[in-house]
């Protein structure tokens, strides 16, 4: 993968609005926003009520997968062009579980939502339906997710990399700063992850960084490319950005987003934390 | 969005609260750090505009849009923080010495 394959402009976006195979999808946790104003023609997904099981903590399965993007009108051979607010957490998140349903063709608005309303670009609220489908998903993916024994297992091993803000990392604050601080979990990191906040990949609009800067964040945070990596965060969508940059535009190979991160670790009885500016030894 | 829905909003996601809504009942003002203002540009409320929270370092630490009467909140710790604006109209900063309870400020973007 690369940029050019993975990311597509806001000018590209644009004018690409009403192009035939290209389906726009906005994803959010909260879809006031969608229906407040939404780039022509994209449908929504909401990233709680379509992509969570509604009742244990998982995602939905193959076949409900399948029967959301058929009412929605997704087929397998559109292009898929995600976006979203939040500096495109949600958006690259539905990307990666797009990817670990095996869609073909994805790609990721660059700058999502901030980037489109900060330079004034035109937003619709008319409502959008789009014909049904018969789509048809592959197996999850596996080499893209983490799970909590593979965490455990990577800890003094693999690449391990925190994407939380430095005072989440360290312990001082539990959640970031626009949520309430009173969480059930414990507060710190998994020993031997190394800090790298998502944000350091993202310009203050939104959009990626260039290459040669996300190339030289990583190295310099101390990413060994001969080891396998996973990303984490607080509930995996933060991580999932990283997960982005890392795979999709820097190409590099081996790397899952553990979608349990923070709120399944930091509960787990018995596993090792870290606390403090320091990745901690194993 | 009620306050309600707020409240269980911020339970499973990491999504910003309505900014316009009360803070929830579930908020204890004796723990938590609020950080609070109206973005302004020439004295007029901002709407839509992106509000960022920075550490003491500079670096990211939370964004919330503004409401349609220009309201951004954060859930802080004690200390000093740094706010940008950005928003059509311009950007602004401003820098709080946050304590416990309910910190407002005010962040004029031109």
């Amino acid at each position: 993968m690369s940029r050019e394959s993975a990311l597509v402009s806001a000018d590209w976006a644009e004018k690409n609005i009403a192009a035939p195979g290209v389906v726009f999808v906005e994803v959010d946790e909260d879809t006031t926003a969608y229906d407040g104003g939404h780039i022509a023609g994209a449908i929504k997904l909401d990233w709680r009520q379509d992509l969570q099981d509604p009742v244990r903590r998982d995602f939905v399965n193959k076949e409900q997968f399948e029967a959301l993007l058929s009412s929605r009108g997704v087929a397998n051979d559109d292009t898929v062009v995600l976006y979203g607010g939040n500096n495109n957490w949600f958006a690259a998140y539905a990307y990666w579980y797009f990817k670990l349903y095996g869609h073909g063709d994805v790609k990721l608005l660059d700058g999502g939502r901030k980037k489109w309303e900060l330079d004034a670009r035109p937003l619709s609220k008319d409502a959008v339906e789009r014909p049904a489908t018969q789509y048809v998903a592959q197996d999850q993916d596996l080499s893209i997710r983490a799970f909590r024994d593979d965490v455990v297992k990577a800890i003094g091993v693999q690449n391990l990399i925190d994407v939380r803000s430095p005072d989440e990392y360290a312990g001082r604050l539990l959640a970031p700063a626009h949520l309430p601080q009173e969480q059930a979990q414990r507060a710190g990191h998994i020993p031997t992850a190394l800090s790298v906040p998502w944000s350091k990949a993202a310009n203050e609009d939104g959009t990626f960084k260039s290459d040669a800067e996300l190339t030289e964040l990583y190295a310099a945070a101390g990413i060994d490319d001969s080891k396998d990596t996973i990303a984490y965060c607080r509930i995996g969508e933060r991580s999932s950005h990283t997960w982005f940059v890392l795979q999709e535009i820097l190409g590099k190979a081996n790397v899952k987003n553990y979608d349990g991160s923070w709120t399944e670790y930091g509960s787990l009885v018995g596993v090792p934390v870290a606390l403090g500016d320091e990745p901690g030894k194993a | 969005m009620t306050a309600q829905t707020a409240a269980s909003t911020v339970a499973a996601g990491c999504a910003a609260p309505d900014q316009a809504a009360p803070l929830p009942l579930s908020v204890d003002l004796e723990k938590e750090t609020v950080i609070t203002g109206v973005v302004q540009a020439s004295g007029d409320p901002v709407a839509g505009a992106y509000v960022r929270l920075l550490d003491r370092s500079g670096e990211f630490t939370a964004e919330v849009v503004t409401s349609p009467a220009g309201q951004f909140r954060f859930f802080a710790a004690p200390g000093t923080w740094q706010l940008r604006a950005l928003s059509r109209f311009g950007n602004g900063d401003a820098t709080v010495d946050a304590a416990r309870g309910v910190n407002e400020v005010s962040l004029a973007v031109a």
